[in-house]
Formats: structure tokens, sequence, C-alpha cells
């Protein structure tokens, strides 16, 4: 009795066993309806032995031999057989015949694959296969997950086969599992289900129901909610990460700035041309690379750097040379030549250039953006806060820890009293305005990356960096920090709520009141003097 | 102070020769021009066209910011980049006077105006109540922009915000102003502004007749603040103001509230720039948020650089060679005209401080230019005698 039940066992279990070669060798069969067919079998009854067999005519691997039976190519070149798993020696692949796909076959494949994954007794690869069907499942493998579910014991792949069900299953009132489902929704870490839950909530009626509709109402609501926090955290992060990234902006524009009107008293109004200067210094350099070394193209940024950097503080020392010196002491009439100077820039960039647009366009490093807390920051946002935390660290540097940075504060501190002990502030003078003007320029380097390049780009951003000196207070770095930093910040946050121009116009205003409070800034060295 | 005092007050403005020559300009300026344009024919070379009478009286109103500012910066010393604002307000509210005078003449043939029409707006916003009123109007451009300009002032003489700081406040206003001013719920049409004008207090605006008449308005505009500004400066008021410029902190510590006279004279120069846009937008056709650009008033400025600073007749003189040099330029070689303003920035600051029209500077300049050729007559002379003998 013993024996006839163990030979019936075994006769069943090599039946089954026969039924799987068979279907392997089938596999590699040479005509595309019959594999088809195979493929159709499998995934109403899928069988992990095939596996193997399946993942390599995905791969391309699965060859058939002369005796029609399928084995596989693997990556050393060695044929394994593809039922028992054993290599065979070579000279019995002499003739092996590629088995050819068409697209019905890929499309099969697709859930055969991880339909035999599911089978298999390692329960990572369950899983994986469990995750890919979440997207992937087809209407008619919808009999199978259910006969799955029935077997499957681990939770993290009944979660995974539930939520693969749920396009299906939330549908239709009548079915048993929705309770389950919307329980692995809730559980769900990133769950992008929002249009399910909502037809779930509009389907069910709101006054009193049964028990179990009410469970599933009360769970699709949490489900909802949950997705709806996520959002809009995601959300603000994406709002925080902007706002700095427009501060950082600000803070290269402004830093220049601060830079020379820390020392030496002097409104630039060309500034924004020094930005516009180093914005085309840029375009400059992009075009040569493009022309000269488009191998190297990718790099133009760093050959930009200190082109942009010594063009605007040449341009600096020519501007405090020929004219800003002359004007010491007299800093209303130092803004209207200056803002002289910014016209003729402007109009000369406009007679060479042209007066529309030019392309400068972002290396491949700098395209395409990263995800941070489910909000997605462009790479060229991030590059500007690396690029202007590293000048901003730099600049700081050399004020504080240079020889040359001591005189600069000397000098700003107490003009005579430094020139008297022995420093030359003429000499000094020139090369702060041009260090001041060097920061413009790359920042606007760092604009062409962000935004259009035309002869009037410095304009906008004129406004915008007087408010953050005026804001930060002149004398220390921190203080144009700060004020960019929030600036940038309130900009952005306003924005949503009242729309950017009068989120601009209000800031203004605030600002306006914030001096009647504190008229030297955030952070000031000295007051300002009755009679400046 | 009662009126005889005032009255000799006025009289002592002017020496006698002033007053004449104050009088012939005033009265050839009015009568000049009109009489070219109408009694001479278009074919002749000495005719005025109706543009160029236009383009007089549009200089006449930018005179007229000139010596608003010339009041607060040659006088005061305060500098404002903003002022532009003020003109822009004088003009929207003149203008929203004539799109309401037409109203069902415009394009659509309705109550509002077209650009109202345009925008799908129903009724009219709350702040266009009581422009179709002449007097309401004339009222609106005297006090409006001196309250906005008395509401900015206000707070920020009180916070001691001076010099250049103040300067950058005021570009920030007008920026502010003008952004808000291109949005199109405001109610002002956004980037396109009023335009599309048909009448003046009853005139139809493209007769010639209304045109001259504007001329003549401006003209006598002008002629009445010149005469208002010189009254304030040469009296007492203006004395405080001038000290103000010279060193603010002694004038406080005598006992003086500067925020007061510096909100005077702020008010007063605002006052003027709005009658000044008021009569300018009659004559352009059109007023929208660029004249609120920064740029704009900071090209005010460069008017009384040139002109001469604490002079009032310098600064009109300025006002009107940089207009013309801009007309010219424009038409002629547009290309470089931002190049000659620029200069005019650079040189003007740097060689001449003052304007071109200074008293002392021309003086001296004028003693030179005397000494040369008299010197000059001189070597002439010995030449012409060597040859003789």
């Amino acid at each position: 009795m013993l024996l006839a039940t163990y030979t019936n066992a075994y006769a069943s279990a090599s039946f089954e066993q026969r039924e799987s070669e068979l279907l392997i060798n089938q596999l590699a069969s040479l005509n595309q309806s019959t594999v088809s067919r195979t493929l159709s079998q499998l995934i109403s009854y899928p069988r992990e032995e095939a596996l193997p067999a399946l993942i390599a005519l995905r791969d391309g691997t699965l060859r058939a031999t002369i005796d029609k039976s399928a084995v596989i190519l693997s990556s050393e070149n060695q044929v394994i057989d593809a039922i028992t798993g054993e290599t065979l020696r070579a000279t019995e692949s002499v003739a092996l015949k590629q088995v050819p796909i068409n697209n019905q076959i890929r499309r099969l494949l697709k859930i055969a694959v991880p339909f035999a994954q599911l089978m298999s007794h390692d329960l990572e690869q369950r899983l994986q296969a469990a995750d890919f069907l979440q997207g992937a499942l087809q209407k008619d493998g919808v009999s199978n997950v259910h006969q799955l579910l029935i077997f499957e014991t681990d939770l993290k792949v009944r979660r995974s086969l539930l939520l693969a069900l749920a396009p299906f299953e939330l549908k239709d009132n009548k079915s048993p599992r929705q309770v389950e489902i919307l329980q692995a929704i809730l559980e769900q870490k990133d769950t992008n289900n929002e249009s399910i839950l909502r037809e779930v909530l509009g389907r069910i009626p709101q006054e009193g129901n049964a028990q179990e509709e009410l469970q599933i109402k009360t769970l699709a609501e949490l489900a909802l909610a949950k997705i709806e926090r996520r959002k809009f955290i995601a959300e603000q992060i994406g709002n925080l990460l902007y706002g700095i990234s427009l501060g950082s902006v600000l803070l290269l524009t402004s830093l220049g700035l601060a830079v020379t009107l820390g020392l030496m008293g002097v409104i630039n109004m060309a500034h924004g041309e020094l930005l516009m200067l180093g914005a085309y210094g840029t375009y400059v350099v992009q075009n040569l690379f493009r022309y000269y070394l488009p191998n190297f193209f990718e790099f133009y940024i760093f050959a930009a750097m200190p082109v942009a950097f010594l063009l605007t503080a040449l341009a600096g020392v020519v501007l405090e040379r020929l004219i800003i010196r002359h004007l010491y002491g007299r800093p209303l009439e130092t803004l209207l030549a200056t803002w002289g100077i910014s016209l003729m820039l402007i109009q000369a960039i406009r007679l060479s250039f042209g007066a529309s647009n030019v392309e400068v366009a972002n290396p491949q490093w700098l395209s395409g953006s990263l995800e941070i807390g489910g909000a997605l920051l462009p790479l060229n946002r991030i590059f500007c806060i690396i690029f202007s935390a590293f000048v901003c660290i730099s600049t700081w540097l050399l004020f504080q820890k240079t020889r040359f940075g001591l005189k600069v504060r000397a000098i700003s501190q107490n003009r005579l009293m430094a020139s008297a002990g022995g420093v030359y502030t003429g000499k000094i003078d020139m090369l702060t305005f041009a260090l001041g003007s060097g920061i413009a320029g790359l920042g606007g380097m760092v604009l062409t990356q962000l935004g259009n390049v035309g002869p009037e780009l410095g304009q906008g951003y004129i406004v915008d960096s007087f408010l953050v000196v005026v804001f930060g207070g002149v004398g220390k770095i921190v203080g144009t920090v700060y004020a960019a930093l929030s600036l940038g910040i309130v900009n952005k946050a306003l924005e949503p709520m009242i729309g950017a121009v009068l989120g601009k116009i209000l800031v203004l205003f605030l600002l306006v009141l914030f001096i009647q409070k504190r008229p030297q800034g955030l952070y000031s060295i000295h007051l300002r003097e009755m009679d400046s | 102070m009662n009126s005889i005092k005032i009255y000799r007050h006025l009289v002592r403005l002017h020496t006698p020769k002033q007053w004449r020559l104050f009088f012939i300009i005033v009265l050839s300026a009015i009568s000049i021009l009109p009489l070219l344009n109408t009694f001479i024919g278009a074919d002749h070379f000495l005719h005025a066209p109706e543009y160029f009478i236009t383009l007089m009286g549009k200089f006449v109103c930018y005179a007229m910011v000139a010596v608003a500012l010339d009041l607060l910066w040659g006088y005061c010393g305060i500098l404002s980049l903003g002022h532009g604002v003020f003109f822009a307000l004088g003009a929207y509210l003149m203008g929203m006077h004539m799109l309401r005078s037409s109203a069902g003449e415009g394009v659509y043939r309705s109550k509002l105006p077209d650009f109202m029409v345009f925008l799908d707006w129903k009724e009219m916003p709350w702040y266009w109540w009581g422009f179709q009123s002449s007097l309401f109007t004339v009222l609106m451009i005297l006090l409006v922009p001196a309250i906005a300009s008395f509401v900015f002032g206000f707070f920020a003489f009180r916070s001691k915000i001076k010099g250049v700081y103040f300067s950058i406040m005021t570009q920030a206003m007008t920026y502010a102003l003008m952004l808000l001013f291109f949005r199109n719920e405001t109610g002002f049409g956004g980037e396109n502004g009023l335009t599309d004008f048909k009448d003046f207090f009853g005139l139809p605006i493209q007769q010639t007749g209304t045109k001259l008449i504007l001329y003549i308005v401006s003209v006598l505009a002008l002629a009445l603040i010149y005469l208002m500004s010189r009254y304030v400066v040469s009296s007492r008021v203006g004395l405080v103001i001038r000290a103000i410029r010279d060193s603010e902190s002694t004038v406080c510590f005598q006992g003086y509230d500067t925020n007061r006279y510096k909100l005077f004279v702020w008010v007063f120069s605002a006052f003027i720039c709005g009658i000044a846009g008021a009569l300018y937008v009659p004559q352009s056709g059109i007023i929208n948020p660029s004249e609120m650009e920064p740029s704009k008033s900071i090209e005010m400025v460069i008017w009384v650089a040139v002109g001469g600073r604490g002079t009032l007749f310098g600064a009109i003189l300025g006002a009107g060679m940089v207009n013309a040099l801009r007309s010219i330029f424009t038409d002629w070689f547009p290309d470089l005209w931002l190049f000659v303003l620029g200069a005019m920035f650079i040189a003007v600051t740097l060689w001449m401080p003052r304007g071109l029209f200074d008293r002392t500077t021309l003086a001296r300049k004028t003693k030179k230019v005397l000494g040369i050729l008299r010197i000059s007559k001189a070597h002439a002379g010995r030449f012409l005698e060597k040859d003789l003998k």
C-alpha cells in the first residue's frame, strides 16, 4: 500500500518532471508559434524549473541542439543544459541554432519570467518578481496571482502581489480581497495609487453602510491622506531647495557689490553689466570650445571660470582707474557715472553680439535633475548652490586669512589709520574693486547655466542685488549670505501664495519697514555716519 | 505772512532786468511757435509742423520735471532716482479722465475703456470712480502724487535714510510700482497702459487747435512752476533747505526739524511732476508702465546734471538740450544714442559737476573765452602789423 502510494507519488512527480522537460525543450523550438504556445502554458501553470530557460530566452542565450534539446550559452561561452544545469562538453554543441523571438514572444516572456520566479524557492527572487508585477500585470494574469496568493506565505511578497492586483480588484465592488489590498496600499511607502483610491471612495455612497464597506472607506481615506501628506512635504522641500538656489544666485550677484560697497562706499550701477560681461565671456568660451575643442566641450565651464573672473576683474580695474577713483568721496556722482558706463556697456554688447538672447548650452553633466525627498531639483541649480558656496567660502578665506584681506579690512574700518599704518590704499582699492568685479563675472557665468543670456541680463539683477546689500549690511560677508538666502527663500515662499510679482513688491515693502528699524542692515561694522 | 509781504517777495524774485527777460521768453515761447504753425503755410521751411509743436510741448513737460528734480537735488541735496513714478501717476490720472470722458467712443462702443472690455471686465474698479468729472480729476492730479510721495517720504526720512541708500530706495519704489502697473489685474491697462484718447477736457485731441492749446498751457504751467520754485528757494524756507544740502547735521543741531523741510521739498517736487505728467499724456497719446522704468527716472536726473544743479533755469535748459540731442540721435543715429547718453553721464560727473549753466562756472568760462579772444585779437593785430610793415 505504502509502496503503491509512494510509487504513485513518484510517478506523478516524475510526470510533472517530464512535462517540465518537454516544455523547456519546446521553448527552444525554432517554430515561433510553438514557443508562444509553450509560454502561454507556462503562464497558466508556472514552473520553477523553466526559469533558467526563460531567462535565457529573454536574454537571447537560449540555443537548440541538433536533437532539439534546449541548452543555454553561458557568459563564459560554456554550454549548459537547460534542464539539468550541467555543463555539457563542447563537442556535443557543434550545431547550435538560436531561437528566434518576435514581439508576441517578448510580451509573453514579460509575464512568464516573473511568474516562474514566483514559483521559486528563493525568497529574494519571489520578491523581485512580485515587485515587478506591480506595474506590469495584465488582465489574463490576474487569476494566476490569486492562485499564488493562496500559497504564498511570506508577508512582503504577499503585499507586493496584492499591490499588483490593485488596479484590477479595486474597480470591482464584489472583490473579496479589497480590504487586504487597501491595507497593503496603506503600508506601502511610496504609493501612487491616488486615482484608484479616489475611484474607490467615489463608488462607496456616503451614508450608513455594511461593516465591510465602512472599513473599505476608512482604509481608502487613510491611504489618500497619506498620499496628500507626502505630496505636500515634497512640495515644501522643493520650494525650500528652489528658494535656496535662488538665494545662492542672489548671493553670487550681490557678493561683488557688497565687497566694493563695503570697502569703498562705491555704488556701482554697472555691476549688472559686469554680470553680463561674465555671461558673454562664458558664451565666447563655449563657442571657442565648440569650434576648436569639441571633444572637451563638457569641460568648457571650467575654462570659463577663470576667463569670466579675469575678464570682469580687468574691466573693474579699468573702471576704477579711469573713473571711479576720480569720484572718490562723492557717492551720488559715482552712481550716475557708473550708470552711464552701464548704458555704454549694454549698447556695446548689443552692437557686437546682437540685441537678442544668445544661446549658452548646459554641458551634459549639468542637464537633468536630482530627486531629493520627492522633489525634483535641476542639476544646474544644485551646481549653482555648490558653486556659490565655494565662491563665498573662498572670499571669506581671502578676507580673513590672507595679508591682502587684512589690509582690506583695515581700510574699511579706518582708511586714514590704515594708510598711516603703511597700507597703499590706492592699490588695495583697485584690487578690491577687481575682486568684486571678478565675483560678479563668476555670477554671470553661473547665470548662463540657469537662464537666458542677453544684453539686459544685468538689469534684472541690479535691484535685487542692491536690496540684498542694503538688507544684509556692508562689512561682513555673513550678512550678505543671510540676506541673500533669506530673500531668496522668502521670495519663493511667497510665490505660490500671491504670485511672483506681488511677492516681490511685498518683499520690497517689508525691506523698507525693516530699514526703518535698522538702517545699517543686518550686519554692519560701522553705523552710517550722519552726513554720508 | 500778509499779502503785501508776499507781493513784495514775488517782485523781488528777479531783478527788473531778469523780469523783463522772463516775460520776453515766456511770451515768445507762447506766441512764436503757434504763429509759425498757424499762419505759415505747410510748404514754407519756417512752418512749424504739428508734431513739432507737440514735441516742444513734451519737452516743456520734461522741463517741469527737471525743475522739480533740481529743487530736490540741486537745492536740497536729495537725489531721487524714482521721480518718474510721480510723473507717470499724474499721467495715468489724466489718462483715466480722458478715457472716461470719451466713454462709448472706443473700439467696443462701451461705457468701459477698451482694455477693460478686452479683459472681459463687467464694471469699473472702484478707484476709477469720479474720474468722469474734470474737477475731480484735477483735484486728484494735484493731490494723489503729493499724498503718495508724502507716505514714502515720511517713512524714509524718519528712518534717516540718506544719500545713496535713499536713491536706491527710490529706485526700488519705482521698480515696485512699475511691476504693479504691468499687471492686468491692477486695472490700469497692464503693459499696454492707457491709450486711444479722444478728447481733452472737451477738445478733440487730434485737432491742431487742441495741440496748440496744450502747448501753450504747458508753457504757462512751466512758467508758473518756475516762479513758485523761485519763490520757495529764495524764501527763508529755501535758506534752510540749502543749508540742509550743505550740512544736514548742523541744521539739525541748530534746532530745525530737517525731516519736515525735506518732506516739504519732496512732496512739492512730486506735486510738480504729477502736473507735468498730466500735461504730458494728452500730447504723447499714451501712458504705460514703461514710464515708471528705473532707467527713465535716472535719465531725468541727467537733465538736471547737464543743465546745472542749483539753478532752476539751468535745469530747464538742460532738459531741453538733452532731449533735443535724444531726438536728433534717435532719428539719425539710433545705435549711437546710448553711447552719447552714457558719455554724458560720465562727462558731467567727472568734469562738469555743476552742470553747464551753473552761474559761477559759466561766468568763469565766459571770462576765459573772452580772455582768449582778446589775446588772439592782439596777436592777430601784431601779425597784421608785421605784414603791413
